[in-house]
């Protein structure tokens, strides 16, 4: 492709980078339901529902978990991100510039730049689970760090070789291909799960309930997993997506709102892919493991093949295609923004080969729900900051957007507040043996307290700059 | 034409999701329902590109 066009792509991503959304580009919002549908339902889903059976959670424990988890995740979207989207309507980076200075955002992206190719990496490794099938590839286990085969190794090292191009240079392309692919794929998820129930002997709703009570998530972890409660269910599903709501990632996307509700729109994303998608994936494994009950193999490609046929091994490769390509495109422009001179197919082609190496280790795919909720818990604090630098600054009496007023480069509230959350945060983990998955609730608040105090002796009021 | 891709597009939808459907009252094979699922894999991506024209992410990033 041409450079013109490579300059097209990255000119439409960054329109209004640095200034408000003009009202005639609102958005309505049927498009946030479609794209929130689109977004949840991503090759992770393959992944995370089956690791919820590995964990041995109770049939009660994950439903109810989940319809409690996702609602504060909406919640949390439409009371949380979307009235703050709709008020200032910028951009995460812009918003956070503004309040923590150019520097502390650009270790801001850095941090967000490699959780990217770690995530984009995760998703060409499932990926590969589907496009080994063909060539008899030996599929990774639940307990694998490192690659098995050599064989794997070039598997994926193809694979992303082929995406980093494709990132390079068609992301818009990519994202209307994933667009397309939505409606296709979410009716895989069900037939998956129609499919998988049939093949596990359910014929009744009395079988139902037994099976999935029983067979499914019969609340037995399996060798070398650890227990999962409806506690993990919960905080897993409430604070998988804590980078995008409480982090406020989404910043990004919901400014383009015409209304601030439409943070609410996010239930059709979690509500088709964190609970149908998730039980429609546990059941598939569930359909593999009474096959094999001493298989650790974890392969959510030979999975899906298995129950599903071609249909569903190319749902796997969709599905962890369309979620690594633009993955890896917006890892490049974080880090983009980090070395401005850099031109961006470059940026791009070095996430690309950070990505395709990450994706060589099957730890980051059986690992993935640690890694998903050390993703969120990275990039919170900055969200806490945000929201405590919007409702907080008048009342408590400091400057808002104290960098942008102070025409500062680098605000120490915010650093602070980002660093010592993760240290408190770290602290309750090494010192209490508290997991990863309940730490985003304490840490929002130290970092919203952290950053009020800090705030208040830096940046009083009564000493800022006329606005 | 488009009317045509649109059709082309809620078959392969059908034919996704039905033979799911029909397997589970036992009243197809497992392989037969995969054949027909990939049927109507092949049906979408045909059809499905050329009539479903949603706002890129690029435009909503």
């Amino acid at each position: 492709m041409s450079n013109s066009f490579l300059k097209k792509v990255v000119g439409e991503t960054n329109e209004y980078e640095r200034t408000p959304i003009p009202s005639e580009s609102l958005k309505g919002g049927k498009s946030f339901l479609g794209m929130y549908a689109g977004e949840h339902t991503a090759g992770t889903e393959f992944v995370i529902g089956p690791l919820f059976v590995a964990h041995g959670v109770s049939a009660g424990d994950l439903i109810f978990g989940l319809l409690i988890g996702n609602l504060l995740a909406v919640l949390s979207w439409g009371l949380i991100t979307g009235p703050i989207a709709a008020s200032k309507r910028l951009t995460l980076y812009y918003q956070l510039e503004r309040i923590a200075g150019k520097n502390v955002v650009r270790w801001y992206n850095l941090v967000n730049s490699l959780m990217f190719c770690f995530l984009a990496g995760s998703m060409i490794a499932v990926s590969a689970t589907a496009v080994g099938i063909p060539f008899d590839l030996e599929m990774p286990t639940l307990t694998d760090w490192l690659p098995r085969t050599p064989g794997w190794i070039l598997t994926v090292l193809l694979m992303g070789g082929v995406i980093t191009l494709v990132a390079i240079q068609g992301y818009s392309q990519v994202s209307k291909f994933a667009n397309v692919m939505s409606p296709w794929m979410i009716l895989v998820f069900f037939a998956a799960a129609i499919v998988g129930l049939a093949q596990l002997g359910v014929g009744s709703f009395e079988s139902l309930i037994s099976i999935a009570q029983e067979v499914i998530w019969n609340g037995v972890p399996l060798a070398g997993m650890s227990k999962f409660t409806i506690w993990h269910i919960i905080f897993f599903a409430w604070f998988c997506n804590m980078a995008m709501h409480i982090g406020m990632s989404d910043l990004t996307i919901l400014r383009y709102a015409k209304s601030w509700t439409y943070g609410f729109h996010s239930f059709a994303g979690v509500f088709l892919g964190h609970f149908v998608a998730w039980i429609a994936s546990g059941i598939l494994y569930s359909v593999f493991l009474q096959a094999d009950s001493d298989s650790q193999e974890f392969a959510p490609g030979a999975i899906a093949y298995e129950t599903l046929g071609i249909a569903g091994a190319v749902c796997v490769i969709v599905a962890g295609w369309t979620t690594a390509n633009p993955t890896i495109y917006r890892a490049g422009l974080a880090l983009q923004a980090i070395f401005p001179k850099v031109s961006t197919w470059k940026i791009t082609a070095i996430v690309g080969g950070i990505t395709s190496l990450a994706a060589c280790f099957p730890a980051l795919v059986m690992k993935l729900l640690d890694f998903v909720a050390l993703y969120g818990l990275l990039l919170m604090p900055m969200g806490a900051v945000i929201f405590a630098d919007f409702y907080f600054s008048k009342k408590m009496g400091f400057q808002s957007e104290a960098a942008l007023n102070s025409k500062s480069d680098f605000s120490i509230p915010a650093l602070l507040s980002w660093v010592l959350t993760l240290v408190f945060c770290l602290g309750l983990n090494f010192f209490y043996g508290i997991e990863i998955f309940f730490l985003g609730l304490p840490g929002w608040f130290v970092a919203i307290a952290i950053f009020i105090v800090l705030s208040k002796i830096k940046y009083p009021l009564s000493k800022s700059l006329p606005l | 034409m488009k009317i045509l891709m649109k059709i082309g597009s809620f078959l392969s939808l059908v034919l996704t999701i039905v033979p799911s459907i029909i397997f589970f009252v036992g009243n197809l094979e497992l392989s037969q329902m995969k054949g027909y699922m990939g049927i109507g894999m092949v049906l979408w991506f045909v059809t499905a590109p050329f009539w479903i024209n949603k706002p890129s992410k690029s435009e909503q990033l």
